[in-house]
């Protein structure tokens, strides 16, 4: 983190024009502006420019900016009253800024919850070591809804589960970045971090000039590097796949855009058939073989013979090929048990038994109330405390202590003592805020992270990620369905302010010397 | 050499299909509202929808064929599969699935088409407007095309977008004709007569022919030359005969440069209806009756689209395998 010597700033943000004049974080570490005691100096020549936009501009590139997404048909669906809507992801023109010193302890972070993460699937399906040294409990494992059995003893390429991974982050109000959430299934998003930055270097060229941003346009090469790699090995210019539920998804563009990016087909379960083991796909001239797929279909509705028998939307038989390793699938089969909310609690133990590392990522401080302590402590603390069922109700069952009534305190403690295994607690996390645009100017709203992993033989993380935006004035809620938008996220090059005005030349040279640097810290 | 989804190739053919088919809606519409301005001229819409055999499904939701209720079917009225808008949906559905093929500029002017076809009112399709509405879906249907024609990666794709646009303005260019002798079928003796004359003029003109017809016929103008012009014209792009042409070279095509075989039924097809567009004079056509020559014309190129789906779109069959090629170290 940048130490604050005080030399380029002051209490409120020297340099600061116009437009972030009457800004106040309300006492929230702010992404733009760090803490009052430890300003942020990387983003200062981010902010003077900012500054130098008018407001009423400001709010016309933004009105094109939104426009253009829907020109582009850069939505998601909603379904509502039966109805599919196309709707787009607002997107917000402030960005948030991540500092290359903050993004390489990030990366590594990630990179090691990844690599725990694959150590841990390979054990559960192998010889369940974590489960009999008792340093996870066995039902968590092998009564959960997503673990499969059919994966039992079966060898994974370079022992890779989770491809791509999502990790949620948030920043509380020390500036720590604490993990949230994993998700080391199917994670969305990826589309909105590119398509985001193109936006942004159309709708503000003047604003991104002479500052260096790290690149996230290889984000498809890497992907589809990933899925040759774990390709079967005979195959030396494999064919690869995207594999979606179709037009219908909520998350169709997203599939398009992978597809795209990779420059492979974006294939539904009906172009797909399964003969002798192996994988083709229907085209023009009759039957192509298919070595490497990247679904995005939950494991239930992938092979109807091997899973849910229902399903209509995946391929019969697939399953059978990859076990006999035809054809490879990413994310693996049985990631779920993973990013189960109740194994989350456990991934910081996970680090010290498969790694000897303590977490470079905390999580946010979780109490298992599985365990005497963690329950007491728990009880205890009610009122501030956010308790969670671990169960797969996804939300549901939610209380939050501070905001709860003295009933609905009540009949958490009950449920607590009735059943603890089935709860974690963790404080109310005060997350971080950005200046955004809204209606009423600009003002902070609160924003998380989800960086994406992309994991072959090595683990390759985008530099930035999604950052989610509560829109609604006070709301921590930053999913999309409830209202919140997205931020284009920059990871910068150096920390060093640039001169942009006076030396020109100077700030030119400086980016590919410190990218460098960056990269060293990678391995 | 990168194969192509069945499946895309489907949706590449169909998404063409469907500009084209918005485009000369548009035309049919605009021509037909030329001709009922004209004191002798039809008010009776009826012949537009009988043109599209949609009589049924018309006189489920109207109860008369006026100007009003005919545009609003074919315009605005998003359950009818015949109209502009649901073409126009249907080529954006197509698109979508496509775009991961297409130029992204391809896939933003027909979502924004789309967006805009959307928007529009009754206002917007009454009479005094038509002509100008007419006019814009042409422009935006071409503009697509342009759009198409300048940005559009040149693999197997393309090949099946150029049959799908020529199939289908091969079949609306005798519809297009179609509707003179549906329009005029009352009134036989009108033939030869200036106001004949300004209606196959004005048929022309919507064909977006009517210049180079001049060229070829400078002097005078009769229904067997206009229609001769339609329909065998070698060097007229929205004649059947160019139509053909096109179609069965990027066929041939896909048959030698990606050595697609199973397309050989559809060029057997498409031979036929070259040999009757070559040995027919169009006095002879029209004597034996130029409506059923249409007819006829349109079957022939419904089953050359149905041979091409059942060679490349694998709908019918389970196609056989193709060898695993090169690249594969077993």
């Amino acid at each position: 983190m940048a130490g604050a010597s005080g030399a380029f700033v002051n209490g409120t943000g020297n340099g600061v024009g116009r437009l972030l004049e009457a800004y106040d974080a309300q006492g929230f570490y702010d992404e733009l502006f760090g803490r009052p005691d430890r300003p942020a100096r990387h983003t200062e020549p981010i902010r003077n420019t900012l500054s130098a936009i008018d407001y009423e501009d400001l709010k016309r590139r933004a009105k094109d900016a939104e426009l253009e997404l829907y020109n582009l048909g850069i939505t998601f669906l909603v379904y509502s009253q039966a109805q599919a809507v196309d709707r787009i992801l607002p997107f917000d023109v402030i960005p948030r800024v991540i500092s290359a010193a903050e993004w390489a302890h990030l990366e590594a972070g990630v990179q090691q919850r990844v690599a725990t993460l694959n150590l841990f699937l390979h054990d559960i399906y192998h010889d369940k070591k974590i489960i009999k040294d008792g340093v996870i409990p066995a039902d968590l494992v092998f009564g959960n809804a997503n673990y499969r059995p059919q994966m039992e003893g079966l060898d994974v390429p370079f022992g890779t589960y989770i491809h791509i991974m999502g990790v949620d982050l948030v920043r509380d109000h020390e500036g720590t970045f604490r993990v949230l959430e994993d998700n080391g299934r199917v994670p969305s998003g990826v589309s909105y971090v590119v398509e985001n930055r193109h936006m942004m270097m159309r709708a503000f060229p003047d604003l991104m000039s002479d500052i260096g941003i790290r690149p996230i346009e290889n984000y498809g090469m890497k992907l589809l590097e990933a899925m040759s790699e774990i390709a079967p090995a005979q195959y030396q210019d494999p064919q690869v796949v995207l594999l979606s539920p179709g037009p219908y998804n909520s998350a169709y563009f997203e599939h398009i855009f992978l597809a795209r990016e990779m420059g492979v087909p974006l294939v539904e379960g009906r172009d797909l058939v399964v003969l002798d083991d192996r994988v083709w796909m229907k085209t023009t001239g009759g039957l192509a073989p298919v070595h490497s797929i990247y679904r995005r279909i939950g494991d239930d509705f992938l092979d109807p013979l091997a899973f849910n028998p229902d399903s209509a939307l995946g391929v019969p038989g697939i399953f059978e090929a990859y076990r006999k390793g035809n054809v490879a699938l990413a994310n693996a089969i049985g990631t779920g048990v993973a990013d189960d909310k109740a194994v989350y609690a456990y991934v910081p133990r996970m680090i010290k038994y498969y790694l000897d590392q303590d977490p470079i990522i905390p999580n946010v401080e979780t109490h298992i109330c599985r365990e005497p302590d963690a329950l007491q402590f728990t009880l205890d603390n009610l009122d501030k405390l956010v308790v969670k069922p671990v169960g797969e109700a996804g939300g549901y069952g939610i209380t939050i202590g501070p905001r709860a009534s003295a009933a609905e305190l009540d009949a958490c403690r009950r449920q607590l003592l009735a059943d603890p295994a089935n709860y974690i607690s963790q404080p109310m996390v005060p997350l971080s805020v950005c200046p955004t645009l809204v209606d009423e100017g600009i003002e902070p709203r609160h924003v998380d992270l989800r960086p994406f992993a992309i994991t072959g033989k090595d683990t390759w993380v985008l530099p930035g990620g999604l950052s989610r935006v509560a829109l609604r004035k006070g709301t921590l809620i930053v999913n999309s369905s409830q209202g919140g938008g997205s931020k284009d996220t920059w990871v910068l090059e150096s920390d060093t302010p640039v001169q942009s005005q006076s030396q020109g030349q100077q700030s030119q040279s400086m980016p590919g010397i410190s990218q460098s640097q960056a990269q060293s810290q990678e391995g | 050499m990168a194969v192509l989804l069945a499946r895309y190739a489907e949706c590449i053919f169909w998404l063409a299909r469907y500009m084209e088919r918005a485009e000369n809606l548009a035309r049919i519409l605009d021509v037909h509202e030329t001709f009922s301005r004209d004191s002798h001229g039809s008010k009776n819409w009826l012949p537009i929808v009988e043109l599209n055999a949609d009589r049924e499904r018309f006189f489920q939701c109207y109860t008369n064929a006026s100007a009003e209720n005919v545009v609003k079917f074919y315009v605005l009225d998003a359950e009818n599969p015949t109209s502009i808008i649901a073409a126009i949906r249907a080529a954006r559905e197509n698109a979508r699935q496509l775009r991961p093929l297409i130029s992204t500029e391809m896939w933003t002017q027909i979502n924004v088409f789309y967006g805009r076809l959307q928007t529009l009112t009754v206002t917007d399709i009454a009479r005094h407007n038509l002509p100008k509405l007419c006019n814009g879906i042409k422009e935006a249907c071409q503009a697509h095309m342009g759009i198409t024609e300048g940005t559009f990666f040149r693999d197997q794709g393309w090949h099946f977008y150029v049959m799908g646009k020529y199939l289908e303005r091969a079949d609306q260019t005798t519809r297009l004709l179609d509707i003179k002798y549906h329009t005029l079928l009352p009134s036989t003796a009108d033939i030869g007569s200036p106001f004949d004359i300004s209606q196959w003029n004005s048929l022309l003109r919507s064909a977006a022919g009517y210049h180079a017809f001049r060229r070829v016929y400078p002097r005078g103008m009769t229904a067997s030359g206009v229609a001769g012009f339609l329909l065998f014209n070698d060097a007229f792009p929205r004649s059947v005969a160019v139509c053909i042409r096109e179609v069965e070279q990027v066929l041939g095509r896909l048959t030698s440069k990606y050595r697609l075989r199973r397309g050989n039924l559809a060029l057997e097809r498409l031979d036929e209806i070259q040999a009757a567009l070559q040995t027919h004079a169009i006095d002879d056509v029209i004597d034996r009756g130029l409506h059923e020559y249409l007819d006829w014309l349109q079957l022939r190129l419904g089953s050359v689209s149905e041979e091409i789906s059942r060679a490349f779109f694998g709908m019918e069959q389970p196609v056989p395998a193709l060898t695993e090629g090169p690249g594969v170290a077993e």
